[in-house]
């Protein structure tokens, strides 16, 4: 299979066998990109069992529709946040970390057996946890809120997840001390590779919340422990549960400036600012944990409120300036490429029919204005009260985890099989059309749970007729038409994730190689360079060099800010119209 | 590129460019601005989700409400089986969520505020209520007390929100607000 | 790469970013104090109901 020459290096004494890669240069541990198959492949998977519950969720919650009964929507439910949620995002942050550590830095994996054994445990926690699911008697939701109760093996298959991927979490810092001692980089670490570290610093503090909470929760599920808090329960529970998605926050932002990187040669505009914004989400996206709590009775309003805006709102600080400094390095890179004309011509000749840009472009932009904005009003204190558990708060996080992370993802995919796994993509005039039909109906959910959350429709919840309920209750006709369209483009959103499983798995299985000679070819279409290369004597030590104006990136940001502002400022209007409460 | 080390060995030292020094200006005053009005909103909004909570038995809860409803009762909420109660303006309120019902069924006057105790007795519960689209976490064992005050008349419902199991999708309540001094 | 200003004394700011186990270290105990710490503390201290 491997068809580039493997070369054995000995480095510190350690044997491990290399191949250099021909786009890029760098020498492939090939242990590490082994455990990078391994891991992205398990992702795949999950994402395919996950995304089929999620048509079902949808068409379910489509009142005309209503496909499950009750106790399969639950049970259906239930698997589907944890086969996404964390096992898709997971499987694919683990081989983001062994990457961007081993690939990045030239370097060979630290103590590749172990993180085999992470994979494995990984695996079997996430099976054991599916089959119990499917049991039908652990139709808990993900979240497993006490007393509600699962079968223990729910939670030991969680627990086994966890401990591996805190086992890849140690791997990864384990290559972090490798490089260094083996000198196979100098200076800093890529930028990448510090997102990289910034999301496996969160990681490890989302995995020790996780065993605070899961290990006492599996005991009592046997009968060891009597009783647990409820409220401890989901203090603890949510430090693993909202920042296992600032993991992700931090993977995909370090991903935007990956692909950005390898298509466009973007450079960061500025080292030390781009940094210090993921210092910042190291420091404080973690308190974010408290959006969960808002109003929950018996925490403090000095703790809701310090905690919700992660400490002044610094973490949100920092995805403001990736917001900016992604788009901006690419501006910059495509002026630099000579796309200098008016205000939007680095954009508009941007590689389009490349899926791994369209796909990161519109993953920035979507997390941005559907997750981001909608993510900062429901985590005000006092907005939070109209929001609690309706659809608003899937809706929220569809826009961040599903139209953010996850699309982010699959167009790093498209880079990581021709680089990695070596094979072409398969069927690239489809391969175009996957970013926008996934984009578009991950979009379209995350909009229309958002309406149907504004208009008060619960989340989790099989039917809003209340057919069965003593006291009816109806809710406004606009919300039956919200879950409707909700369902609509959750079909478009399945044939965007479908077309994506298919490609990728057709490309590992019968690709066509990828060599020397058609590797650049492999990565789909490129910028064409519009300068004489000689003027690439511009090209500055960082990215804002020469660049340092860039009004295509000013007005996005602009458009963004007024956005973000109108619809903060209505919410706060409507709460005022709300029932006087204290 | 943001895929190899930077190229300076130094590279905190190099100038920021001002467009983007100030997008960082503006979100941080942004920020600020948000975080004040969190605090501002506690001081003269209306809207403040009470921190007045006590750790309660469940079953202790469920007695108090069964007084209170005792004792406030006008009659029965049509032939659903579910006790009316209508409290004095001002007065203490309860109601008790639990698989799957909010009972009782509460009538309370417009413009005035109430002191509404919420529990459970048995699993986490969500108080939506609705079409006024006002949420609150109910828990076992915490009595949470929050002052309400209904500014229209009408038959409002509460929807549970917290997913509490098979009978989820059954679990509601009803509210009624009728005109200052009518109904009692 | 490092062409210039080797002899440059590395700033403060860029030795804490280049220390991945400092900031291991602040991104645990920071949210485990601001959050979990604080969070527990306040959940010993809601009084009991007469
Ligand atoms: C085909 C794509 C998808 C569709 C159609 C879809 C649809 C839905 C719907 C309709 C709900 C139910 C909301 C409710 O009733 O409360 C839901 C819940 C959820 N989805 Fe998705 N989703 C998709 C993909 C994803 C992905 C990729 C992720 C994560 C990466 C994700 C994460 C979640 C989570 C965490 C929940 C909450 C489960 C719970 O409340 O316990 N979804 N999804
Ligand atoms: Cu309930
Ligand atoms: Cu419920």
């Amino acid at each position: 299979m491997a068809t580039a020459a493997g070369e054995i290096g000995v480095i510190g004494g350690i044997a491990a066998k290399f191949r250099t890669c021909p786009v890029t240069a760098l020498k492939i541990d090939l242990a590490a990109e082994r455990l990078i198959k391994a891991n992205a492949v398990a992702a795949v998977v999950f994402l395919a069992i996950g995304g089929v519950l999620g048509l079902l969720v949808a068409l379910t919650r489509w009142p005309a529709v209503h496909l499950l009964d009750s106790d399969t929507f639950y049970m259906v439910l239930t698997a589907h946040g944890l086969n996404v949620l964390l096992f898709w995002i997971i499987f694919f942050e683990m081989a983001i970390l062994y990457f961007a550590s081993a690939v990045l830095l030239n370097c060979r994996l630290a103590a590749p057996q172990f993180a085999w054994i992470a994979f494995v445990l990984m695996v079997a926690g996430a099976l054991l946890t599916d089959f119990t699911v499917l049991q039908g008697d652990s139709s808990v939701m993900f979240t497993s809120y006490v007393p509600l109760r699962a079968s223990p093996n729910f939670y030991l298959g969680l627990i086994l997840f966890a401990v591996g991927a805190l086992i890849g979490c140690m791997v990864f810092f384990g290559t972090l001390v490798v490089a260094r001692e083996e000198r196979t980089y100098e200076g800093s670490v890529p930028l990448v590779t510090f997102g990289a570290i910034a999301a496996a610093v969160i990681a490890v503090f989302t995995i020790a919340s996780g065993a605070i909470i899961l290990i006492p929760t599996w005991l009592w599920s046997l009968g060891y422990i009597g009783h647990i808090d409820t409220l401890m329960y989901k203090l603890v529970w949510w430090g693993m549960g909202h920042s296992s998605q600032q993991i992700n926050v931090s993977a995909h932002v370090a991903v935007w400036y990956a692909i950005a990187a390898i298509l466009l040669g973007a450079k960061p505009l500025s080292e030390k600012v781009s940094r210090t914004a993921f210092l910042f989400y190291i420091l404080f996206l973690q308190l974010a944990s408290a959006h969960h709590l808002l109003v929950e009775p018996g925490l403090s309003s000095e703790w809701k409120v310090f905690n919700t805006s992660y400490a002044l709102y610094l973490a949100v600080l920092g995805s403001l300036i990736h917001g900016m400094t992604v788009p901006g390095a690419i501006e910059a890179a495509q002026r630099r490429n000579g796309y200098v004309h008016g205000m939007f011509e680095w954009l508009r000749r941007a590689p389009w029919g490349n899926p791994a840009f369209s796909g990161m472009f519109l993953s920035l932009v979507m997390f941005g204005f559907i997750g981001g904005i909608s993510g900062v009003v429901l985590g005000t204190e006092q907005l939070n009260i109209m929001m609690h558990n309706t659809l608003y708060v899937p809706g929220h996080f569809h826009g961040t985890v599903v139209a953010g992370t996850t699309l982010a993802f699959m167009a790093l995919t498209y880079l990581v099989l021709p680089l990695i796994f070596r094979r072409e993509v398969m069927w690239p005039g489809l391969a175009k059309w996957q970013p926008w039909l996934f984009g578009i109906g991950a979009g379209g959910i995350s909009l229309f749970m958002l309406g149907a959350g504004t208009l008060g429709v619960a989340r989790r919840h099989w039917d809003i007729t209340f057919a069965d309920a003593i006291l009816s209750f109806d809710y406004p006709a606009t919300a039956f038409l919200m879950l409707g369209l909700n369902g609509i483009f959750a079909i478009l959103a399945t044939v965007g994730g479908a077309l994506y499983v298919a490609i990728t798995v057709a490309s590992v299985l019968f690709g066509r190689p990828v060599h020397e000679r058609n590797a650049l070819h492999a990565l789909g279409p490129l910028p064409q360079r519009v300068v004489e290369s000689g003027s690439s004597a511009q090209v500055g030590r960082h990215g804002s060099e020469g660049f340092g104006h860039l009004p295509g990136t000013y007005t996005l940001v602009a458009v963004f800010f007024v956005a973000f502002a109108l619809y903060y400022f209505v919410n706060w209007k409507y709460l005022s119209e709300l029932w006087p409460l204290s | 590129m943001a895929v190899r080390p930077p190229e300076s060995r130094v590279w905190w030292n190099e100038p920021v460019a001002t467009g983007e020094l100030v997008w960082i200006g503006i979100a941080f005053l942004w920020g600020l601005f948000m975080f004040f009005m969190m605090i501002y909103w506690h001081l003269e909004g209306k809207q403040n989700l009470s921190a007045e909570v006590y750790r309660v038995k469940p079953d202790r809860y469920v007695k108090k409400v069964e007084a209170f409803v005792e004792q406030y009762r006008i009659g029965d909420e049509g032939d659903t089986g579910y006790p009316l109660v209508a409290p004095p303006p001002g007065s203490d309120v309860y109601l008790l969520a639990r698989l799957w019902e909010f009972w009782p069924v509460l009538q309370l006057e417009k413009g005035q505020s109430y002191r509404l105790h919420l529990s459970s007795a048995d699993w986490q519960h969500g108080f939506s209520l609705q079409p006024v689209n006002l949420n609150i976490q109910v828990h076992p064992g915490l009595e949470h007390i929050v002052t309400i005050t209904p500014t229209e008349s009408g038959v409002f419902s509460v929807v549970c929100n917290e997913f509490c199991g098979a009978g989820h999708h059954q679990m509601t309540g009803r509210i009624r607000v009728v005109e200052p001094g009518q109904g009692r | 790469m490092s062409d210039t200003g080797t002899s440059e004394k590395i700033p403060f700011m860029q030795r804490v970013l280049d220390n991945p186990f400092l900031l291991l270290f602040l991104g645990v105990t920071v949210p485990a104090t601001l959050y979990l710490v604080w969070g527990l503390v306040e959940l010993t201290q809601i009084p009991v109901a007469e």
